[in-house]
């Protein structure tokens, strides 16, 4: 038994406070993307993710040359940029990929730039691996008590909008004629997509933050049939990699080829695109059999019906004239 | 009207559900409407006709206080902007629904009822009742539980009117709702809508390009062409007077064993609807849904063939089937 444990948990595992750290901010940060991600793929906002993320660069590449948490930097242009893109007008479905598209460009572009600053004017060489590929074994625990608050903020606004979120994710006519304010619950949206990718940033890296808002969230919304339900299993599966991730990381000290280590972002991404693998696999659609049990009934819904039913068996409504 | 006599007498046929008075609307420097108004009173059911772009979707919106008027009044039970009051059940149209959404019909049709709240939704028995009673009234059970992505139209269809209804509002939009459906599923949807509105007391204004199948559930028609609108029963509204000079150009309406055709043009053979299917719909010997003024629909017809402008309104909507024997079951004995 213990022979087993030592083999998944490499000796010293619980003791290490880098470990214990990184369980609990990737954790954090797990948790969030999750949540908020599957809001991010239920309103087909994966490339606005992917854009936030990419110019959280230009925040963690700004903050070092302030000398100031990657958090910060990372959070404040996530924030910044996804107030713009509301501003230059993704509600509207041709808008979208053109806001967002200007914005990531414009953010990358100054991304080069304090890149560049930051190998060649300051002592942080590593800083453009770090903020690319993250830090998870390497992080200060002064940034514990800011993880904790964004992450906070992220899963508030989820909470709070969650049924206006999902009406106007559904459709944004139903949700205005509801009252809902629309533009102010995507652009509520987006600032939690914003923070969330901010906290994958400092875990996975930039580059692999997107791989943990849009992966979890791929899954549990390919086996749920809920919406709680799906928010709730991409938060779950988000943790689940990122620690299954963490413990691989750890035990791949005594790996092949240098024994110093492989990095803890592989891992999750790979778990999670096996993950995502396995559940396009092994296709359990939830209503896939349930469909195809009800066609087969006889019972043809509206428009797919091809063969035409007698009109008085499919019509339960035929007595309505009579009423008036 | 009809409505009204079959209706409790709570419902004061004087108090307005809609009023709509001298409304215009531009949109983008082009007058979508010019100087609109009409009136829809307690439980009517009132068909919204006109050609793709006559300001159908626009006067909705409008309506549902999403659109400013440029000029004039819509007061939905006497209350100005009353969408937000749960005065007003919306229907919108053609409502692209991903099957890769975790969103089941039940989820949908709850969202009508809370959608608006903040928080997460508690499950309550109350509410699951409700939802439970409203989807047995647009008999939506049996697909309660199933992701509304990968439902049928019509399906779908019988979903956004329990998600519409079931905040019990006064007055119910829909926005093209039999687009896209055969004509066995618009004739059920129809059906359905009278049934369950009547039950219900509420007023219905639902907007076709095609009015024959709504001939037999509806009390008035308001007729939009060119931004402007003539209201009344159909028997007053669509004659060849009144609708030339609504298109401001000549147009013929033909009634054919109960169907009416609009016709427009000066007959170079465009105009003639090529409607194929129309055939097999004959119309049934029943009598009139006790709204025995209007010719029109002294007929509980089936099928279509409205044409307006040249020739191009029916060309998207596939060959309907034929469905031999099957009308008169369909229609029942509407009196």
């Amino acid at each position: 038994m213990t022979w087993l444990l030592h083999l998944l948990f490499a000796p010293g595992f619980f003791s290490s406070a880098p470990v214990r750290l990184a369980l609990l901010t990737g954790g954090v940060a797990a948790l969030v993307s999750g949540a908020v991600g599957a809001f991010t793929v239920l309103r087909g906002q994966s490339y606005a993710g992917h854009a936030l993320a990419d110019i959280s660069v230009t925040g963690g590449s700004g903050s070092y040359l302030l000398g100031i948490s990657p958090l910060l930097g990372f959070a404040g242009t996530g924030v910044l940029a996804a107030g713009v893109m509301d501003m230059i007008g993704i509600r509207r479905p041709r808008g979208r990929d053109l806001a967002t598209g200007i914005v990531r460009g414009a953010g990358l572009g100054i991304a080069a730039l304090l890149l560049y600053w930051d190998t060649t004017h300051t002592a942080a060489a590593g800083a453009a691996v770090t903020i690319l590929f993250g830090s998870m074994f390497t992080l200060s625990p002064t940034v514990v008590p800011l993880v904790i608050a964004c992450g906070a903020v992220a899963l508030a606004i989820v909470v709070v909008l969650y049924r206006p979120l999902l009406l106007s994710s559904v459709s944004a006519d139903l949700a205005a004629a509801r009252g809902i304010r629309v533009r102010a619950v995507g652009l509520a949206c987006l600032l939690a997509i914003a923070l969330a990718v901010s906290l994958s940033a400092l875990t996975v890296g930039t580059i692999l933050s997107t791989a943990l808002l849009v992966g979890p969230a791929a899954i549990a919304l390919r086996i749920t049939r809920r919406p709680g339900l799906a928010t709730v299993t991409a938060a779950l599966i988000g943790v689940a990699v990122t620690w299954v991730g963490i413990v691989l990381a750890y035990d791949s000290f005594t790996w092949p080829p240098q024994h110093d280590g492989w990095p803890v972002s592989f891992f999750v991404v790979a778990l999670t695109f096996t993950g995502y693998l396995l559940a396009q696999l092994t296709g359990r659609r939830p209503d896939r059999g349930r469909g195809s049990a009800r066609r087969a009934a006889g019972r043809p819904g509206g428009q797919s019906a091809r063969e035409p039913a007698p009109l008085a068996a499919a019509t339960p409504g035929t007595s309505a004239p009579a009423g008036r | 009207m009809t409505m009204t006599s079959a209706t409790p007498a709570v419902l004061d046929r004087a108090a307005d559900v809609l009023a709509v008075d001298g409304l215009s609307v531009r949109l983008g420097g082009r007058d979508v409407l010019r100087d609109v108004g009409f009136r829809i009173g307690a439980g009517e059911f009132v068909g919204l006709i006109g050609s793709n772009g006559a300001g159908k979707t626009t006067l909705l919106k409008v309506i549902l206080g999403l659109v400013a008027p440029t000029a004039g009044t819509v007061s939905v039970c006497g209350q100005p902007r009353a969408a937000r009051k749960g005065l007003v059940g919306y229907v919108p149209q053609k409502i692209q629904l991903d099957p890769d959404m975790p969103v089941r019909a039940r989820d949908l049709v709850g969202l009508g009822l809370d959608g608006h709240r903040f928080g997460l939704p508690l499950p309550g028995r109350g509410k699951r009742q409700q939802v439970d009673e409203m989807l047995r009234a647009v008999d939506a059970e049996r697909f309660a539980d199933e992701r509304v992505g990968n439902l049928s139209g019509g399906e779908q269809q019988r979903v956004m009117i329990a998600h519409a209804l079931i905040s019990s509002p006064r007055l119910l939009l829909l926005d093209e709702p039999l687009a896209n459906l055969d004509l066995r599923s618009a004739q059920e949807i129809i059906a359905l809508l009278a049934r369950v509105c009547a039950q219900r007391g509420v007023s219905v204004l639902i907007s076709a390009h095609e009015m024959n199948p709504l001939l037999p559930v509806m009390d008035s028609v308001v007729y939009l062409a060119g931004g402007r609108a003539a209201s009344g029963t159909t028997a007053e509204v669509v004659r060849s007077e009144v609708l030339s000079e609504l298109y401001g150009h000549h147009v013929d309406v033909i009634r054919v064993h109960g169907r009416i055709l609009v016709v427009a043009g000066t007959g170079d053979g465009l105009d003639i609807p090529a409607e194929s299917g129309a055939a097999a719909c004959s119309p049934t010997s029943g009598q009139s849904p006790a709204a025995g003024e209007s010719v029109a629909s002294g007929y509980p017809l089936g099928e279509l063939g409205e044409q307006v402008g040249h020739g191009q309104s029916l060309s998207h909507e596939p060959p309907p089937e034929p469905v031999p024997g099957a009308l008169p079951g369909a229609q029942g004995d509407p009196s």
